[in-house]
């Protein structure tokens, strides 16, 4: 979203003019100036303008519409739209999973999804799991079990190891590593990740 | 990213006829987007086509799967797990939770390579993405790169699993087009390279692929995708194989399926390992001619030679695994 974009036929213009002018006496760093220029010029020529959407976006149980560039991403219609932080950006690329959120139920990665195609969807995030003051029973087991150190990719984890727990994939440690593989941790926080899942599953079993 | 227009296709005839580029869970699309590998002017998003193309069949005859079913709703499919255990396996290696819940089995399919080349605009050579420019994984870091069906010009990995698995089972696309539907089999989907990696599928423009179908057959029970990596969960695949054996009361096969993923620029049927095997006894020496076969024609470059060996030890493994089920 940091395109300039610059206004096609005056730069032919002026290039036109520029070479009309005679380059030839330029000094090197005026060299290096212009051949910057044509390559500006050349990405100026594929900008297209920008295209405006509307979503509907019910998050956390809350009706929401936004009007956005096609471009902006789930994860940035909350963080930057929305005023909800939680969900972290860590690569942008899908390969993190610290914006893990919920739509429709089902754990998902908000850096890939495109905020239109959310449109008229159920968003959860992790602003929504804490019931008042009272945390949820995974935000609990987390803080019991120190699952985390720096906490960057926590809300990510979290909001994956509800749906894990839900999804049943947490009955065995080995499927709680599986299933919890495309939340990384940097802190390495893994072994206390994989006990508070434990603790919540029974927590969240019982209530 | 470039800016695009955006459209969500109401029904499959106006999606067809919108002629753009098609969202469905958006795993590839986006991110290649984000990194200007991928520039649509018009994106058309089919997700609302899911009640039509969104189901699982698993009839007497052959499983169909829509296209627009996600990785994970197949993967956890009763009657996928019980009598198509290579497809249920193929899918659950693959990517991450999240990812499956997203990724539609149209878009898997035809997910683009992982070469660090293509993905990189900051790299000019690459004859896949931009025709003509040359190949920097030639003489690059080419450890994840092919061995097999490999070209002059492109070395590119076919990165997924599920589409090996389709590629042994003899499965059928069925594609919607402009001129209305055809299918195609799953074999004739991916092209080589050859002197035109750029050109990927045999897809015209505007074709949506809508399903697949997977025959019934008997080697299906006995079916398997063993898939080797660098970390054991949530990579793509170093080599990998999908198969499925038909064996008689002695041990004997009668038919094999074989598929290899992780070594191949398109998802690869390995037919030499198929014929090598057929009318065997299965055991070690004949799982390793069958590998030695499959693997003949390896071209290695600097970086992947050990993808020869690990490919041959990833087949041998997976065939007297799949012999050793219980069926």
């Amino acid at each position: 979203m940091t395109f300039t974009v610059t206004p096609l036929r005056r730069w032919r213009i002026t290039r036109r003019k520029l070479l009309k002018g005679g380059m030839g006496l330029l000094a090197a760093g005026a060299w290096a100036r212009f051949f910057g220029f044509f390559r500006h010029a050349r990405a100026a020529e594929t900008v297209r303008p920008p295209s405006t959407i509307t979503t509907r976006l019910r998050i956390n149980g809350r009706d929401n519409t936004f009007k956005l560039d096609s471009r902006v991403t789930l994860l940035d219609a909350l963080r930057e739209h929305a005023g909800l932080t939680g969900s972290k950006k860590g690569c942008d690329h899908g390969q993190c999973g610290a914006c893990t959120v919920h739509v429709n139920g089902r754990r998902v990665l908000s850096c890939l999804t495109l905020a239109a195609t959310a449109d008229g969807k159920d968003v959860a995030t992790i602003e929504g799991l804490a019931e008042g003051k009272k945390l949820h029973p995974v935000q609990q087991a987390f803080v019991d079990h120190d699952a985390f150190q720096c906490g960057y990719c926590t809300p990510g984890q979290i909001m994956s190891a509800v749906a894990c727990i839900k999804e049943k994939h947490a009955e065995t440690d080995a499927d709680i590593r599986e299933y919890m593989s495309g939340n990384l941790c940097r802190c390495a926080a893994y072994p206390k990740i994989v006990a508070a899942i434990k603790q919540a599953r029974g927590a969240t079993e019982r209530g | 990213m470039r800016s695009f227009a955006y459209d969500k296709a109401g029904d499959a005839p106006s999606a067809v006829a919108a002629g753009g580029q098609y969202l469905a869970g958006g795993t590839t699309l986006v991110d290649l987007m984000k990194l200007d590998v991928m520039q649509p002017a018009h994106v058309v998003d089919i997700n609302g086509l899911d009640k039509q193309y969104g189901e699982i069949e698993a009839g007497k005859d052959a499983l169909r799967l829509g296209a627009l079913v996600r990785m994970a709703e197949a993967a956890e499919h009763p009657a996928i797990l019980r009598d198509y255990p290579v497809i249920a396996q193929s899918l659950r290696q693959a990517a991450s939770p999240q990812i499956r819940n997203m990724a539609s089995l149209g878009g898997n399919v035809l997910q683009r390579t992982r070469c660090t080349y293509f993905r990189d605009p900051s790299w000019k050579a690459c004859n896949k993405r931009a025709p003509g420019s040359g190949c920097a994984a030639m003489d690059g870091v080419n450890r994840r790169h092919a061995v097999l069906g490999v070209s002059d010009q492109c070395i590119a990995t076919y990165p997924g699993d599920f589409a090996v698995a389709l590629a042994a089972l003899d499965a059928q696309v069925e594609i919607l087009g402009t001129s209305g539907k055809h299918r195609l089999p799953f074999g004739e989907l991916h092209r080589l390279p050859g002197t035109t990696p750029h050109i990927e599928t045999s897809l015209s423009a505007g074709d949506l692929i809508t399903g697949f179908t997977v025959p019934a057959a008997p080697w299906l029970r006995r079916s398997l995708y063993l898939k080797i990596r660098d970390r054991e969960a949530y990579d793509f695949a170093l080599a990998s194989a999908a198969v499925a054996l038909d064996l008689d009361k002695d041990r004997r096969v009668r038919a094999a399926r074989i598929g290899l993923g992780g070594v191949a620029t398109v998802p690869w049927r390995a037919q030499e390992a198929e014929k090598a095997l057929t009318g065997k006894i299965i055991d070690e020496t004949a799982a390793q001619s069958a590998a030695d076969a499959a693997f003949a024609d390896a071209t290695t470059r600097e970086g992947n030679g050990f993808k020869t060996e690990l490919g041959k030890r990833t087949l041998v493994r997976a065939l007297l695994q799949a012999a050793a089920m219980e069926v």
